[in-house]
């Protein structure tokens, strides 16, 4: 492994840096606050991210804690509303919406499309600090007592009645939602325009692909939450009636406009690790990845049904039964693409060379969870279960075997595959593997119980409940230590990889991409010299009849 | 870079002349009570005028394919954002 | 005259490419602000939809001569700001700050005329809430917040438009403009031209339509 290494570096000088690294390219706390590096950029999205992660899984913590007993025993249901408010808004704008395209994206894309930085460097960094302003504002709402309507903030109760912090929280994800449109804004133009020679369109790997539809639903979604959310305020401050029914107003209204961003929202949230998991596989089977142009085009084919669908969060709601139905067959619809997805990764598995490192670990995990998490999706689609299921455990479980399963999964996943890359280390790899593991279990005896509950009637959103549904929720309770602990295995390991893991090369991984043919870490500039692309994507070498390439060990 | 061609300055100027009276149009048809029509007539009027700013003095006329799609695509969101609202409300 | 490429950002080949992105850059941050006004023009939908009676009467109120007036300022606007970016091609740098004083003074008079058209709703009793003009019916209200708060939406932008504006002008007289590199006065010029173009539809939805309904 170690001689492979060098002879890459011998063959490829050109391409790679000096011992000067963008993390070595200035220490001082001015030099990271200012900075203009995609790479330094990523990481400051990474710090921040896990700091706002580590608060609303405490609320998870505390929600999970009173719900071992059926009586509301820890919190009182204001405090277990806020818990479950501060739980889904951190995670979904100030976690998982940033994830893999603000910490992964930001640091790879340029990298590997052959681009010296993104577009717009500045628009970059500006992106980073409207996040910290909008996270100020939530943190804030937080400390100063909370926020009880969910994060779903649905009008009247957000507009008129609720009597905690909404106009504070709304103003920090209004903030933090101009922080997803520029950096969105930021891909499409990179990846447009600044691709290397050579790169076109179907030799670009399916991660840029996943990026870019992505950002397209960044830039065509959030600004529908924005004024959303404007709205709100408005009348919250004002009382001008727009969503209020005692003054002509429809709070449907606000459901729709809602919606409209937060369905498409959903796939921001599951996009991006889907690009990731077409990454891992192909790395970890030694294969192109089977029907590129299908898995490629089924990205864009998401990006846009995602945006016919968000109706099927409002079956109930009085909206009228002919757009239920509308609404229900275009969300069977948009299953088509993920489904294509899924058939095409195992496909490639198919006469693959695997190797179950921790990323391919992650990787499978994914491929598992994610078809369970989008096959519950068809059974909220169709409008007949929905009436049963809606507003439920089922649906709890549905969307977090998707976004936890699935996206966390996938950035964890995609964070050990580029973590040699963006830290020039190697992470332990048994404990890697370990931990990938332990999540795969801890999840599942966390989510699956949720499923049953939500089928036998246990609605969402509430801290007491019949004692008969106490026994899911002990084994959910139980299977969220076990995540806890997988989840934590890794924070451990990875700051400890910092300074005592193995050094790695420029490509620990023998995986083809141009992020791989420069050094570990980067240089500042990325590359010394433009790369020029002739290749196909995924180019690895034929594989033997046996299905067997060049036995290649791994550190471990 | 966008190749304008030369366009000339009265050429704006025309433009702004045909903006003037679709303007004149639209506040005329406005004075009498032609029901539906009304409507149909102003936002015709409108698309009108929006076109001729986008087209020549956004410069979209001559400008990529890239540029046409992604004006496209702003309407043709906002579209699918009001039709299928719509179906709601068009049939409670 | 100042060298082209000193000025291209190290992340770019050349000026060339550079002026693209921008330019492609503009015109996304455009599409946003098609969506955010959006959400508006859907509550205007679906509110006109709702309360036909109440949206008439709104309509009847509003002051068709401001609103006329203002239409053709913005136009004309539009048109000058269009003959500064000509003018930057031609490296005319006296006619590129005339023009875009001229923007400044329209867009100027654009929010002049407003502030008028508020006042006089204010005085009468045109402003949704506890004061509001027993005259109307009630539901008039929902058409006098869409129509404040579309209007206020598109004065604020009209005021960070003279502020870019002004930006481009400073620039202009310190010479940093010409034929090889004006992109920043092009990108200004799309933003203006959309803030025109929100009006444009503004004017019908909210002047003319159902007036006589």
């Amino acid at each position: 492994m170690k001689e492979l290494a060098t002879t890459l570096e011998r063959e490829t000088p050109a391409l790679i840096g000096s011992d000067e690294n963008y993390l070595s390219a200035g220490h001082t706390l001015k030099s990271w606050l200012l900075t203009t590096d995609h790479k330094r950029i990523g990481l400051l999205y990474l710090f921040s991210i896990s700091f706002f992660f580590v608060i609303a899984a405490t609320a998870a913590a505390l929600m999970r804690a009173e719900l071992v007993t059926p009586q509301g025993d820890l919190v009182t249901s204001e405090t277990y509303n806020k818990l479950f408010t501060i739980h889904g808004v951190l995670m979904v704008w100030f976690f998982l919406i940033p994830s893999i395209p603000s910490v992964l994206g930001n640091f790879i894309i340029p990298m590997m499309i052959g681009a010296r930085d993104v577009a717009f460097p500045r628009l970059n960094l500006l992106s980073w600090y409207l996040f910290i302003g909008g996270g100020l504002f939530a943190l804030y709402a937080i400390v100063a007592g909370g926020v009880d309507t969910g994060w779903t903030f649905y009008a009247p109760l957000s507009s008129v009645y609720s009597n905690t912090h909404v106009v504070e929280m709304a103003t920090g994800i209004f903030i933090t939602g101009f922080s997803s449109i520029l950096t969105g804004l930021n891909f499409i133009i990179t990846i447009q325009k600044m691709r290397a020679p050579g790169l076109t369109w179907f030799r670009l790997p399916l991660f840029i692909w996943s990026m870019f539809a992505t950002s397209l639903i960044l830039v065509l979604a959030t600004p529908v939450l924005a004024i959303t959310l404007a709205l709100m305020v408005l009348e919250r401050v004002w009382g001008i009636g727009i969503f209020d029914p005692k003054l002509g107003g429809d709070p449907i209204l606000f459901q729709h406009l809602f919606w409209f961003y937060s369905h498409p929202a959903v796939y921001i949230m599951i996009l991006p690790g889907m690009g990731v998991i077409s990454e891992l596989i192909s790395c970890f089977s030694r294969k192109k990845i089977f029907g590129y142009k299908f898995v490629a085009f089924s990205s864009m084919a998401i990006a846009v049904l995602g945006f016919l669908v968000w109706g099927h969060h409002m079956f109930v709601s009085s909206q009228s039964i002919y757009a239920g139905m509308i609404f229900s067959i275009l969300s069977f619809l948009v299953a088509i693409p993920s489904a294509i997805k899924v058939f095409n990764w195992v496909a490639t598995l198919y006469r693959g060379s695997i190797s179950l490192d921790t990323p391919m670990l992650y990787a499978l995990g994914f491929i598992g969870l994610f078809t369970i998490g989008g096959l519950t999706g068809l059974f909220l689609a169709t409008l007949a279960v929905d009436v049963h299921v809606t507003d439920t455990y089922f649906v709890v479980a549905h969307f977090h075997y998707i976004m936890v399963g699935g996206m966390v999964s996938a950035f964890m996943g995609g964070l050990h595959y580029w973590w040699p890359k963006i830290t020039g280390r190697l992470y332990p790899e048994k404990l890697g593997q370990l931990a990938a593991i332990i999540m795969f279990f801890g999840f599942n005896l966390t989510f699956f119980p949720q499923f049953i509950l939500g089928y036998l009637g246990m609605p969402r959103r509430y801290h007491a409940y019949p004692p008969e549904f106490q026994i899911y929720q002990v084994l959910s309770t139980a299977g969220a230590s076990i995540l806890a602990i997988a989840y934590l295995l890794p924070v451990i390991y990875l700051i400890w990889s910092l300074k005592h893991g193995k050094k790695a090369g420029a490509n620990p991984w023998q995986a083809t991409g141009l992020e791989w043919k420069t050094s570990s870490p980067p240089p500042k500039h990325n590359f010394d010299e433009m790369p020029i692309v002739t290749e196909e994507a995924y180019e690895y070498p034929p594989l033997s009849d046996e299905g067997r390439e060049l036995e290649v060990s791994k550190d471990a | 870079m966008k190749t304008e061609n030369a366009i000339s300055c009265s050429f704006y100027w025309t433009i702004w002349g045909g903006l003037i009276l679709l303007l004149g149009v639209t506040w005329g048809v406005a004075q009498f009570n032609l029901g539906l029509f009304n409507v149909i007539a102003a936002m015709t009027i409108s698309v009108a005028k929006m076109l001729l700013v986008i087209l020549y003095f956004m410069h979209a006329r001559y400008s990529s394919r890239l540029i046409w799609l992604l004006a496209g695509a702003g309407f043709f969101w906002l579209a699918i954002m009001l039709t299928l609202t719509m179906t709601d409300y068009l049939t409670r | 005259m100042p060298e082209p490429q000193s000025i291209v950002a190290e992340q770019f080949e050349d000026a060339a490419q550079q002026c693209e992105a921008a330019t492609l850059g503009m015109w996304t941050f455009l599409v946003t602000e098609v969506l955010f006004f959006g959400g508006l023009f859907l509550a205007y939908v679906v509110y006109r939809h709702a309360y036909p009676e109440g949206f008439a009467a709104g309509s009847r109120h509003t002051d068709l001569f401001f609103g006329t007036l203002n239409t053709a300022i913005l136009l004309t606007s539009s048109l000058t700001m269009v003959l500064a970016v000509q003018a930057a091609q031609a490296n005319e740098t006296k006619m590129v700050m005339r023009c875009l004083l001229w923007t400044l003074a329209l867009a100027g008079g654009f929010l002049v005329v407003k502030g008028f058209e508020y006042h006089k709703d204010i005085v009468e009793h045109l402003v949704p809430g506890a004061g509001f003009s027993p005259e109307l019916p009630a539901r008039a209200q929902m058409f006098f917040w869409l129509s404040w708060a579309m209007t206020g939406l598109h004065a604020i932008h009209v005021i960070v438009g003279m502020g870019l504006i002004s930006v481009m002008t400073w620039l202009a007289r310190r010479g940093k403009f010409s034929a090889e590199y004006h992109t920043p006065v092009e990108i200004v010029g799309l933003y203006w031209h959309f803030v025109d173009i929100v009006w444009i539809f503004l004017y019908p939805l909210l002047y003319l339509i159902g007036r006589h309904a």
